[in-house]
């Protein structure tokens, strides 16, 4: 399964491509939430599928190194399962779904539930890297803004947010301050992982195919959501727990039973989920554990 | 004729602001050549000539929209340091026209973000400079809606919604939340109806008296610049060619040029 | 006797450019003092220049040659050579002038007209208000009118508005450019008044009155044009 296949180098990218991202990542480590272009490459697969984020991950990852792949939490979904083998076939590197198991970590619109540590890299894939984007179109224009840490129109879009609503309503890709500097895209995560970023032991690199930027958040970093003092940041809660696991300090989804309007809410974090229900924790929903294919 | 109106005889505190030999020109064609004037803490000083007479490209040099390549703009922040505003570095040139400067544009649609509400437009500007809380920064927008006689029941309305008069109301009111010391304003009542423009005329004319700002209009309106200018510059051809108290200027014009212009306006 | 406000050597000439150059000269070399509690109206037919004088005492008009000094705030200020921002300081403090017509902004209520020069001196709005309607009730504009802009007013309102602007902050020096025109014989009683109390408080004043009994009753003597140019 490990053997990789022949006629690709280690990881697909050769090696002074690896090369210059890992200058990348450097200098993106060195300046927390500092957006660093970089000269993509074209990867076998389509922007928007993780083009970024691949190419990050084969410029870091070593022979020893034990990868992870999620898409919104799940290791068994189509896009990870592609990036998995890919890596598998290009690399021969060990692959888990398991969390803790895991010494690099390449994620698409989650953060695991379980506490990263110093030992594990997370890598993030980026679809739009620009948080000021949607204030400004203009390129250098937003470059002018970053250097100058002119950051008030951030601010602008949560007003409207609870001018409309009553509240701040921006839910995923929610804007962060690094290192007190950089304001920071922390891609389409939900907002809930948002504090699992701040001060994490991890590393976390960020990957942007198409806009072909990196930017980095080195271990321990403080990394604070926007917010008003009136209007604190707030994570999203359930009035439930998850159905399966009965959790109910995770990111749940909504899944859709049938088509009379039955519903189930469950951990996005397929490996979390598992893990409660072989500790045997159990939601309203379960079936005993091991008899329910996720 | 003294162009530059400077002999502060009564009291000699330092202007707010001092252009000295001001000029630009566009590849050949000259923008505005030798331009000086000094201005105090809530003067109001007129620009008025004919369209290329060189009054809009003075403006833009005066208020960073484009770069002059003669002369000084001295000004006199807060602090009471002075400061060549074409030799800053750019981070205190923006910092400037974020707080202490504030340019009014004579199509309002440049100077408002239209897909934001109009309360956002005036607070963004506040929330440039540090402001944090919501109910704060929505109270001084809502107040800024009623001073310039927007309804404030429109204050979560886009102002793509707006007519074009509420509209450069709104612009009025987004510049001036952060109580700026020098505001530029380029034909402020162009484009408005008639009816309109006295409001918007009053309104200026009030607020400004009200901040103490001193204030540079540019219009092609004598009118205009009757009823709200305390001094006038006369432009044509790049140059000031006649300069002094507004009614002075419109009342004795001295020069051919600007006796043609007062000549030329329709006795109503 | 204090003077407040003199002319020497004073000069004139409008140069027409647009009508290929004409010169007109209106005078030359004039002399004039006004001391504190004198009222001076300038004499002569149509066309000798009064307004002119008047408006060159105001700043209003450059003059080629001489000095318009006026008392302001205990020293004499040379306006043909003062910049604007002293022209302007003297206007707001001692130098008041009532013109033939009201030239304001179009949408400001009446009340706020009259009041406008008093706030310029710092006074609080509320009390220019008050000294405001006082005044306009003084002139006889009726209260309704208070509230309204007053270019919809008839000739007479409109000039006793003109006056009530004019006359509200006790300047120094007054200049009256025939502020009793279209007034009829009661509203010109106050206006007479008016100036008797300026007069009394020390003010200066200068003025154009075309009608005989009215110069008459204000005037301490008549300045004459024809015969100052003749001299």
């Amino acid at each position: 399964m490990n053997a990789p296949d022949t006629g690709y180098n280690f990881a697909y990218l050769d090696e002074q491509t690896k090369r210059m991202i890992r200058r990348a990542i450097l200098k993106a480590v060195a300046v927390p939430g500092y957006q660093v272009p970089f000269a993509g490459r074209e990867m076998p697969l389509p922007y928007g599928w993780g083009t970024g984020g691949i190419q990050v991950t084969a410029a870091v990852i070593g022979a020893d190194d034990t990868l992870k792949v999620i898409d919104q939490g799940a290791d068994d979904t189509t896009n990870a399962v592609s990036i998995r083998r890919f890596f598998q076939r290009t690399a021969g590197v060990a692959t888990t779904t398991e969390t803790e198991k895991a010494t690099l970590i390449q994620t698409r619109h989650r953060i695991p539930e379980a506490r990263l540590g110093e030992h594990q890299i997370l890598v993030y894939q980026v679809p739009i890297p620009e948080p000021l984007r949607w204030m400004e179109a203009r390129e250098s224009e937003t470059r002018k803004m970053h250097a100058l840490a002119e950051y008030g129109v951030m601010h602008v879009r949560l007003y409207e947010d609870i001018a409309h609503m009553g509240r701040i309503v921006k839910s995923y890709d929610y804007p962060v301050r690094v290192n007190g500097r950089y304001i920071m895209a922390p891609s389409p995560i939900p907002k809930f992982d948002n504090p699992k970023m701040d001060r994490m032991p991890a590393l976390q690199l960020f990957g942007a195919g198409r806009e072909k930027r990196i930017y980095a958040v080195p271990p321990y970093t403080r990394v604070e959501s926007l917010d008003f003092e009136d209007h604190p940041f707030e994570i999203q809660t359930w009035s439930e727990g998850c159905a399966l696991c009965g959790a109910t300090d995770s990111y749940l989804d909504e899944v859709v039973t049938d088509d009379r309007g039955g519903r189930m809410m469950v951990c996005s974090d397929t490996d979390h989920c598992d893990k409660r229900r072989a500790a045997g924790h159990s939601g309203p929903m379960a079936a005993p554990y091991g008899e329910t294919p996720r | 004729m003294n162009l530059v109106a400077t002999a502060a005889v009564l009291d000699d505190d330092p202007p707010l602001l001092s252009v000295r030999g001001l000029g630009k020109s566009y590849g050949g064609a000259l923008g505005c050549r030798a331009v000086s004037f000094d201005l105090w803490p809530g003067e109001v000083l007129g620009i008025v000539g004919e369209s290329g007479s060189g009054k809009s490209t003075l403006l833009n040099c005066l208020s960073g929209q484009v770069a002059a390549d003669a002369g000084e703009i001295l000004y006199r922040d807060r602090m009471g340091a002075t400061a060549d505003f074409l030799t800053l570095p750019e981070p205190k040139r923006r910092a400037l026209l974020r707080g202490e400067w504030g340019l009014v544009h004579q199509n309002p649609r440049d100077g408002l973000r239209l897909r934001v509400s109009a309360g956002a437009n005036i607070g963004e500007r506040l929330m440039a400079q540090g402001a944090r809380h919501y109910g704060d920064i929505r109270a001084e927008a809502t107040g800024w809606l009623s001073r310039v006689e927007i309804d404030t029941a429109r204050t979560d309305d886009l102002p793509i919604r707006f007519s074009g008069g509420m509209q450069q109301r709104l612009q009025i009111a987004r510049t001036l939340v952060t109580g700026p010391r020098l505001v530029f304003m380029d034909e402020p009542t162009g484009g408005l109806d008639v009816s309109v423009q006295a409001r918007l005329l009053d309104l200026i004319r009030g607020l400004v008296d009200e901040l103490g700002a001193a204030c540079v209009i540019v219009t092609h309106d004598l009118a205009v610049a009757r009823l709200l200018a305390h001094r006038l510059m006369v432009m044509k051809g790049g140059e000031v060619v006649e300069a002094g108290l507004t009614d002075q200027v419109l009342d004795d014009p001295h020069h051919p040029y600007t006796q043609l212009l007062v000549s030329s306006v329709l006795q109503v | 006797m204090t003077t407040m406000l003199s002319v020497e050597g004073l000069s004139k000439t409008f140069t027409l450019h647009t009508q290929g150059g004409v010169r007109i000269p209106v005078f030359a070399g004039l002399d004039l003092a006004v001391a504190a509690g004198e009222c001076v109206v300038l004499n002569g037919p149509s066309g000798a220049g009064k307004s002119t004088l008047l408006r060159a005492m105001y700043a209003n008009v450059l003059p080629d040659a001489g000095a318009v000094r006026v008392r302001h705030q205990g020293r004499m200020v040379d306006l043909a050579r003062a910049g604007s921002r002293a022209v302007l300081q003297v206007r707001r403090r001692t130098l008041g002038y009532v013109s033939q017509f009201l030239s304001v902004i179009p949408r400001v209520p009446t009340l706020d007209v009259v009041a406008e020069p008093l706030l310029r001196q710092g006074v609080a709005r509320a009390e220019a208000r008050d000294r405001a309607a006082d005044l306009l009730a003084r002139l006889n504009v009726p209260e309704r009118l208070w509230a309204l802009a007053p270019a919809t007013f008839s000739g007479g309102e409109q000039q006793r508005v003109n006056i009530a602007r004019g006359l509200i902050a006790p300047m120094p020096v007054l200049l009256l450019d025939e502020p009793t025109a279209s007034l009829d014989a009661a509203n010109r009683d106050v206006v007479v008044a008016l100036i008797a109390e300026a007069k009394a408080r020390g003010a200066a004043v200068v003025g154009i009155f075309h009608d005989a009994p009215t110069r008459d009753r204000v005037a301490d003597r008549l300045f004459d044009l024809v015969s100052a140019k003749a001299a």
